[in-house]
């Protein structure tokens, strides 16, 4: 049993190693981009699964946490500010910062739930958005609706990940170094998500979500966990702002809007509500599916002959119908925790 | 009850809007003994229980337990302090195990943090088995240790209040306050959860319960509180409330009720 678990575990990490180079080879280099940035959205959707999917806490501002993550990481090393910081400050300090904004979400938040709670925290994503919007005068520390420009890419001390290497004659290109850092941080995620949720901490998010009262009732200290929960999920967020903008190069209050946020929790429930494996797959599929879907406009010209619908509006209708369809045939999502898929058969 | 009372709730009162849910209830308990808090439908056993578990505030009267004040509002407070409790329409982590449900109440005893949780050091990893195996003994102990593994919604009403009360035990209480643990259930079943209320307080715990079934609660209890309309009528051992008048007003009605 362990050598089998163990000879899949060498072919997964085989395969996750040599993807880029595959995609590379058949798709072209814009496939890696987009799998990166598929990665920076797993990394999202793992911290909003924390919140929405252990504590039971519904969140419709998650992505200002990536925001945060963004800016700190933007600041630390542009000219906006002129410093250029190591990258080992520069992504811890937008995942504690984002946590703290996560508590100071959560604090005024504890005594709401569902809807209520949704209400809010869209409000706060909101603010958080407006305020980056608008951060540019009297004193100019965001600037504005124009973003922060010429972010230093991601880099090691000298070692730059924003450049090509060569590495025993073989090219690595940018997009394939930032794959590997993006795939090394997830895997990452994914082992602390697992760790936390089997912990005695994760039993206590687990109670409060399935009755506050009865946890509160065994002794739970409901308020500091679920700021914890707050905070654990933002910190995910803002690292994966922080990679973010070490990636792009560029950030601007445009990325960070309400349906992002409404993304990233599609990516949770569709892939399954508190299960790592559903979250990951639904995050993959739903950061990838747009992207493929541009390839619409050509299907349409095959089958039909001739345009009839506008590309861009087809992708979105097909993707639109793609979430419907998947939500129809697997309410609890495409790969639902044991837990989720009792609740549903027992309903 | 020559020990000095474990538990001392002085002239409780608790409303809501216009109704009057308690006035004035007293209640004292002693270590090593179960009471019974009885009472029609609607003499406000169960806001008695939430005020003193910390679910709701008194609005006059105080609450002393094991000689210092109890903090009001506060629910996890007053776990902490040594009260636990069940809930009168079962109140359980349902889609949890049934083992995971009382490792749940070993949170209060045991001390993991995020930082053991995600790096996994020897000593989050040795609390969590004996957490675990502390559990296992309480499942054991309430007799349910078979169905450890499955879905708490899937156990049997009987089965599902046993759990209540091994989550409760879980975290170490020294007051255990049950809310109708007998309801639901067939006269063998109320002998057996009589024995174990028995054994429960022999080992310490002191008990406290609501109960309708006036016969049962008779045969268990060591004293008996009755409420009515929200004040306490009588209190005493079995035989003393058995034989008071306002006691048999309350559950008879008064002889002009009853020719009416």
């Amino acid at each position: 049993m362990k050598g089998v678990s163990c000879r899949w575990l060498v072919l997964g990490g085989a395969a996750l190693i040599l993807l880029p180079f595959a995609l590379e080879l058949l798709l072209g280099n814009g496939w890696v981009r987009i799998v990166d940035f598929a990665l920076l959205y797993v990394l999202l959707a793992l911290g909003l699964n924390i919140v929405v999917g252990y504590a039971g806490l519904l969140d419709l501002g998650y992505v200002a946490f990536f925001a945060v993550g963004a800016y700190v990481y933007a600041l630390l090393n542009s000219p906006q500010w002129g410093l250029h910081w190591p990258i080992w400050i520069a992504l811890p300090a937008g995942a504690l910062l984002a946590a703290c904004f996560g508590v100071l979400l959560g604090a005024p938040t504890l005594k709401l739930r569902g809807d209520y709670l949704a209400i809010v925290t869209l409000g706060f994503g909101e603010i958080i958005r407006i305020f980056l919007n608008n951060l540019d005068s009297p004193i100019n520390i965001t600037n504005g609706p124009q973003g922060i420009e010429l972010i230093d890419s991601l880099h090691f001390g000298s070692l730059s990940l924003g450049q090509m290497h060569h590495v025993l004659g073989l090219r690595i290109p940018a997009v394939v170094n930032v794959y590997y850092l993006f795939l090394v941080v997830v895997v990452l995620g994914m082992v602390f998500s697992h760790r936390l949720e089997r912990s005695r901490i994760g039993r206590a998010w687990a109670a409060i979500r399935e009755d506050e009262v009865a946890a509160a009732s065994m002794g739970l200290n409901t308020r500091n966990l679920k700021l914890l929960a707050f905070a654990m999920g933002a910190s995910f967020g803002g690292l994966s702002g922080g990679l973010f903008a070490g990636f792009q190069g560029f950030v601007s209050p445009e990325s960070f809007t309400l349906q992002e946020s409404v993304m990233i929790l599609c990516m949770v429930v569709l892939g399954g509500m508190g299960h790592i494996a559903g979250v990951v797959l639904g995050a993959m599929l739903l950061a990838i599916l747009p992207e493929a879907l541009r390839a619409a406009g050509d299907w349409e010209q095959m089958v039909f002959g001739r345009i009839w619908v506008d590309p861009s509006n087809l992708r979105l209708l097909l993707f639109g119908m793609a979430l419907v369809l998947m939500m129809l045939r697997r309410p609890g999502g495409l790969w639902p925790s044991n837990a989720r898929r009792n609740e549903l058969q027992g309903q | 009850m020559d020990e000095y009372p474990l538990l001392v709730a002085e002239r409780i009162g608790k409303h809501f809007g216009g109704l009057r849910a308690l006035q004035g209830v007293s209640l004292s308990l002693g270590e090593k003994t179960i009471t019974g808090l009885i009472g029609p439908n609607g003499a406000g056993k169960t806001t008695f229980f939430n005020v003193l578990t910390g679910i709701y505030k008194p609005d006059e009267g105080t609450v002393h337990f094991a000689g210092a004040p109890l903090p009001s509002g506060k629910p996890h407070r007053v776990a902490e302090r040594g009260i636990a409790r069940t809930f009168q329409n079962i109140r359980l982590f349902s889609q949890m195990t049934v083992l995971e449900n009382v490792m749940v109440g070993r949170h209060l005893r045991t001390r993991a943090g995020l930082l053991g949780a995600l790096f996994k050091t020897a000593g989050t990893l040795r609390e969590e088995q004996a957490i675990r195996d502390r559990a296992f003994q309480l499942l054991e102990f309430v007799g349910i240790a078979a169905h450890a593994t499955r879905v708490a919604a899937t156990l049997s009403y009987g089965d599902q209040r046993r759990l209540e009360i091994a989550r409760a035990l879980a975290t170490d209480p020294r007051l255990l306050a049950l809310d109708e643990p007998a309801a639901g259930m067939n006269a063998m079943e109320r002998k057996r959860l009589g024995g174990l209320l028995e054994q429960i307080r022999n080992m310490g715990t002191a008990v406290l319960l609501i109960e309708h079934d006036v016969r049962w609660v008779m045969g268990l209890c060591d004293r008996i509180t009755v409420l009515d309309h929200g004040e306490r009528i009588a209190e005493g051992t079995p035989r003393e409330v058995q034989t008071d008048l306002r006691v048999i007003e309350a559950y008879l009605g008064t002889s002009r009720s009853v020719t009416a």
